[in-house]
């Protein structure tokens, strides 16, 4: 036996996907094994090494992105794929495209005609009964005829080797998303043997998937299709944005869309474009709050009315999840047989829906080797196994199903399928289940060849799922001829309107400008505060600084501030309103720069949590926040999203160098070291350096600092810019004037410098002028701040309420 | 007494609201469904401002439904639904029903084809999102649906039961309230009683729904006052073979008859909410809600008779 193979045990009450009952390993895993043996154990234990640092980078993350303790569970992922003959997988791939063909049947009938409960095939408490099953959609055909666009399948095997159904998911099925990135990143760890193997790719599965959705909407030149996801709250989110991405469709929540008579808009920055594609991660009854929970925050209104008159598609339609309870399984071979005039062909695991008397008693008498569920999700009951019972648990559970027996279901428990994991040095063997997705192309059904292999986290699990810290792996199908070739980029997407900026994406772009600049400000300003001496002239003129621009409360001192996490106006306040709006513009920022972005953040953390020196976290922070700037200049297409994030970020830098020298000469004259401590914070000690030779005067310094338009951080080039942008911006979005801020910036740039210096009366008075021009200046920022708010945000600005009388 | 008496009812509602709505969605369930013991002659919904959209539809429950649109920005919304309802007597519910338990065992699967009226009974027999099963309403109930009592007389009991235990109580419980919290504090107004009627029913596998309506404003000379009239009233129907639907108002612990006119019904008060809606912008808002039922057969000289 190989060495690699020396730790691995077969478990003899289990089928071992590996290995043949005789030790040997299965044809279809020899070129894999033999791969990994000549490789030797370092390099393996060097590509699984691979593997966890792409899923840190690529931010591969399940659960939540925006959590505020910043507690994002990254994905797990073991680097050895599970192998599927071609031979084994045709019959996974018939069985599963039959069963998405039925339960678009199924739905068909549940939301039409209801042969199905009419004639008793299936009980009406299932349907009726099940919190998905939504009323108001009976009736309404969506449009194509189309109910189910997306299906998987949950299979384990058996130890006669059979493949069984755990369960369906009908509604929104996570994973496909994972399973995309989970082949591009073993792809790029074990590239070679993915290559020799033929291993069928994954995304021509999703460029028909696209192509089906598009299929169906109405005539259009340039449909506009969406991904609709909860928010970056939900614990798939990453999927949601990667597979916004993958098929070429905007992200939008739900609060993008807006319903006008029957007809699905997107609130973009140049108003309302027409939707005609949805895509939908959401759940069933929170999509309309109009029409079914009134309480949903997350849907959009009138969604129901737009669906009734067919005006647009929508995957899957409102209602599917319907089918997701075990109660059905027991009835799909009759229901198969009913609807499609065939034989069910993979068999779902043994269950007993327990609203049938005689099924009922069944249950109670072989309760020890049965699991007792819930039939509707929404029960407050954690499935049981009958033989772990106490007698009085026992008796309360049987009481239970006497009760309300239509509430619940009893399932064999299935010894699932064991397959090796990569564990440090060698092969172990975990539990396995397969979850395997059909997808609704422009011809029908297929199933994409490959999925999200599941495995439980130790070695004697049988229940496995991603919430209880199992992990995943990437599934290979082995390819029969001359397909294989190993392209996962979708194909450039044909006649699809993708550049409309929902209006939410561009606030949250703007803002995310505006909070990187000033975080970066004021930890300048802080920095080159900590920098002075405490018993310098400067000092409580700085502190005072410090306290006006808020960085520091009012009643404590700048060396406290930079961790005060209870400070609303502070850095550490700041730096989380990054992240958010960062958070919610996601779609639009590579994925380095997004790193950036989670860099500074870490950067805090680790120095906050280990009581690190300030002065040297403030450097490093300083640097880092100095690369987002980079980010924002040469990263991004020079788009409206662009220009938004730049506006902020100079609206943002305008407003604190305005403030900053106005609070410094409406008092007593500067002093050379304030000065100093000024050029310091505006980044201008070195320009001024250069150009004057000297110790820093006012007039020379305003000169820079304001008048001068060819220092990036002036006054005056920032005003210049803000103008350009908007002008720029009102090109595609709408006008928008800005003779008042123009006008503003005009009066500070050309005051007469030479009169404010000085000790005398006058150059005092004529100090306080231009204090009050720097004012006015910052109040002009914030009123274009605002207009553009009203202009392009407004949409976004509303609250929405749910009212009943 | 009269076997059928006629109805003008006038239901206000108005919405005034804080901050301009720039747009909204709203859906009415305001006109009368056709029953055999009631019928409505004439029927007319003002509203102001107009709608930028509406649509007539009859629901999955077979109420009728309109749905409404609106665009442009306002400050106030009036609604106000004014109909002629002739109200008859209901079918006769006094012949003796099965027991409570042969009743509930008609509807559980067979494999066999429930038929029609079994099948719609089904609908009601489940969860809905408003009326949670719990064990404490099958509890609740234990003493009025004792074995092989007659269904239609465990009803009336469980009816009874709620009617003297529960103290009507304005203002304490909304929509938001759970149920089991009405049931521990026994307090609440006539969707509370029905939707607590309701959860005992189906906690123990019978059919029950909820029927939205009005109630007769003035008391018969020799009756007393009835509660609920003052705004939209509810009450509970409970399927009850072979009878079929019979209904019940544990508010007042009568039978719904010629003082009850309905408008709708549905599993819950969610189905068929006279109003709902969802609005953007607004701020906050104030609601006035307004019933007047005039009795047209007794009152030659039009005498109104208001509650507000």
């Amino acid at each position: 036996m190989s060495a690699s193979l020396q730790t691995y045990t077969p478990d003899l009450q289990r089928y071992d996907e590996l290995l043949s009952p005789d030790g040997s390993i299965r044809p279809h895993w020899r070129a894999l094994v033999e791969r990994l043996e000549q490789a030797g154990p370092d390099a393996v234990r060097r590509s699984a090494d691979l593997a966890r640092r792409l899923i840190v980078e690529n931010g591969v993350t399940y659960n939540v992105y925006a959590d505020p303790q910043g507690r994002d569970r990254l994905w797990t992922l073991d680097m050895l794929p599970v192998i599927m003959s071609a031979e084994e997988w045709q019959s996974i791939e018939r069985g599963v495209i039959q069963r998405a063909r039925l339960f678009d049947s199924v739905l068909a009938d549940l939301y039409g005609p209801q042969r199905l409960l009419q004639e008793g095939t299936v009980p009406a408490e299932i349907a009726f009964g099940h919190p998905n099953y939504l009323w108001p959609c009976h009736g309404a055909v969506p449009r194509g005829g189309r109910w189910l666009y997306m299906y998987a399948a949950d299979l384990a095997r058996s130890p006669d080797g059979r493949w069984w159904v755990l369960s369906d998911r009908t509604q929104t099925p996570s994973g496909p998303g994972y399973a995309l990135e989970n082949r591009r990143i073993v792809s790029r760890v074990l590239s070679d043997t993915l290559d020799d193997l033929n291993v069928r790719p994954l995304s021509g599965a999703f460029a028909s998937l696209r192509d089906g959705l598009l299929a169906n909407v109405e005539d259009s030149e340039m449909p506009l299709a969406v991904v609709l996801t909860p928010g970056p709250f939900n614990e798939t989110y990453f999927e949601h944005a990667y597979l916004a991405r993958q098929l070429g469709f905007s992200l939008v929540e739900g609060s993008d869309l807006t319903v006008r008579d029957d007809t699905l808009y997107l609130k973009t920055l140049s108003g309302l474009k027409r939707v005609h594609a949805v895509l939908r991660r959401l759940d069933d009854d929170f999509c309309d709050p109009a029409e079914l929970r009134a309480d949903s925050a997350l849907g959009v209104p009138g969604l129901l009315k737009v669906v009734r008159a067919g005006r647009v598609v929508l995957g899957n339609a409102l209602g599917s999840g319907v089918i997701e309870s075990a109660a059905w399984l027991g009835f799909l071979p009759s229901i198969c047989e009913w609807l499609l005039g065939e034989p069910l062909q993979l068999p779902s695991v043994a269950t007993w829906w327990c609203g049938e008397r005689p099924a009922l008693e069944e249950v109670l008498e072989g309760l020890d080797r049965l699991v007792i569920k819930p039939t509707f999700p929404n029960q407050r009951f954690e499935a049981v196994f009958g033989r772990d019972l106490t007698r009085d648990a026992r008796a309360r559970l049987i009481r239970r199903l006497r009760a309300r027996p239509y509430a619940y279901v009893a399932q064999e428990r299935l010894a699932l399928s064991q397959t090796p994991v990569w564990r440090g040095t060698g092969l172990t063997g975990r539990a396995l289940s397969l979850r395997v997705y059909a997808i609704a192309g422009p011809d029908g059904y297929q199933v994409i060849p490959g999925g999200m292999a599941r495995i439980a986290s130790d070695v004697y699990a049988d229940v496995v799922s991603t919430q209880r810290g199992g992990g995943s792996k990437d599934v290979w199908v082995l390819g029969q001829g001359e397909e294989g070739s190993q392209i996962t980029e979708i194909a450039p997407r044909s006649r699809l309107r993708n550049e409309s900026l929902p209006s939410r994406v561009g606030e949250n772009l703007y803002w995310l400008g505006r909070y990187a600049t000033r975080c970066e400000d004021k930890i300048r300003l802080l920095r080159g505060t900590l920098a002075l001496e405490r018993r310098s002239e400067v000092w409580p003129r700085a502190v005072d600084t410090c306290r006006h621009l808020g960085v520091t409360p009012m009643d404590s001192d700048p060396a406290a501030s930079l961790f005060d996490t209870q400070h609303q106006l502070g850095i550490a306040a700041d730096l989380q309103r990054l992240q958010w709006s960062a958070t919610q513009a996601r779609g639009r920022l590579s994925a380095e720069h997004w790193r950036a972005i989670g860099v500074v953040q870490r950067q805090y953390h680790d120095a906050s949590s280990s009581s690190s020196d300030v002065r040297e976290t403030l450097d490093r922070l300083t640097l880092s926040c100095a690369a987002l700037s980079g980010f924002a200049h040469d990263d991004m297409t020079q788009d409206d999203a662009w220009r938004l994030m730049m506006l902020g970020r100079r609206v943002e830098r305008i407003s604190f160098l305005a403030m900053l020298l106005s609070r410094r000469l409406s008092e007593a004259a500067p002093t050379r070291g304030e000065l100093e401590w000024i050029l310091d914070i505006a980044s201008g000690t070195i320009a001024y350096r250069t150009r004057y030779f000297d110790r820093p005067r006012l007039a020379p310094l305003l000169q820079l600092l304001v008048r001068d338009a060819k220092n990036p951080r002036s006054l005056a080039f920032l005003g210049l810019e803000i103008c350009a942008i908007t002008q720029q911006l009102s090109e595609s979005a709408g006008e928008l004037a800005v003779d008042f801020f123009q006008q503003a910036v005009t009066e500070t740039v050309e005051a007469d410098y030479g009169a404010l210096e000085g000790l005398g009366y006058s150059a005092e008075l004529a100090r306080q002028g231009f204090a009050r021009a720097l004012n006015r200046m910052v109040d002009a920022a914030s009123l274009l701040s605002d207009r553009l708010s009203m202009r392009h945000f407004s949409h976004t600005e509303l609250d929405r309420h749910a009212v009943t009388a | 007494m009269s076997a059928a008496v006629t109805y003008r009812v006038k239901h206000e509602t108005l919405y005034k609201y804080s901050a301009e709505v720039v747009h909204a969605h709203h859906l009415l369930h305001l006109v009368p469904r056709a029953m055999a013991h009631q019928a409505c002659s004439e029927q007319s919904i003002q509203i102001t401002p107009e709608p930028s959209g509406s649509l007539d539809a009859i629901d999955a429950f077979g109420n009728p439904l309109r749905r409404l649109e609106f665009s442009r920005p306002h400050q106030e919304l009036s609604v106000t639904s004014e109909m002629k309802v002739e109200v008859r007597e209901r079918r006769a519910t006094d012949a003796p029903t099965e027991s409570w338990e042969r009743a509930r065992n008609r509807l559980l699967y067979t494999a066999r084809p429930p038929g029609n009226e079994q099948l719609d009974a089904i609908r009601y027999r489940v969860e809905s999102p408003y009326v949670r099963i719990k064990q404490a309403f099958t509890e609740y109930g234990a003493d009025c649906f004792v074995t092989g009592r007659p269904l239609l007389a465990a009803a009336d009991a469980l009816m009874m039961k709620l009617y003297r235990e529960m103290k009507y109580t304005p203002g304490v419980t909304d929509i938001s309230t759970p149920l089991l919290q009405v049931l521990e504090e026994k307090r609440g107004v006539c969707q509370d009683y029905a939707h607590l009627m309701i959860a005992c029913l189906r906690a123990r596998g019978l059919a029950a729904r909820y029927v939205s309506g009005y109630l007769r404003t003035n008391p018969r000379p020799g009756e007393s006052q009835l509660v609920g009239a003052d705004a939209s009233h509810a009450w509970v129907a409970a399927f009850c073979p072979p009878l079929g639907w019979v209904e019940f108002d544990p508010t007042n612990g009568v039978r719904a008859g010629l003082d009850h006119i309905a408008i709708a019904w549905g599993r819950d008060f969610g189905d068929v909410s006279p109003l709902r809606g969802v609005i953007l912008g607004g701020g906050s808002h104030t609601l006035a809600v307004r019933v007047h039922v005039q009795n047209m057969t007794s009152s030659a000289a039009g005498r109104t008779e208001s509650a507000d």
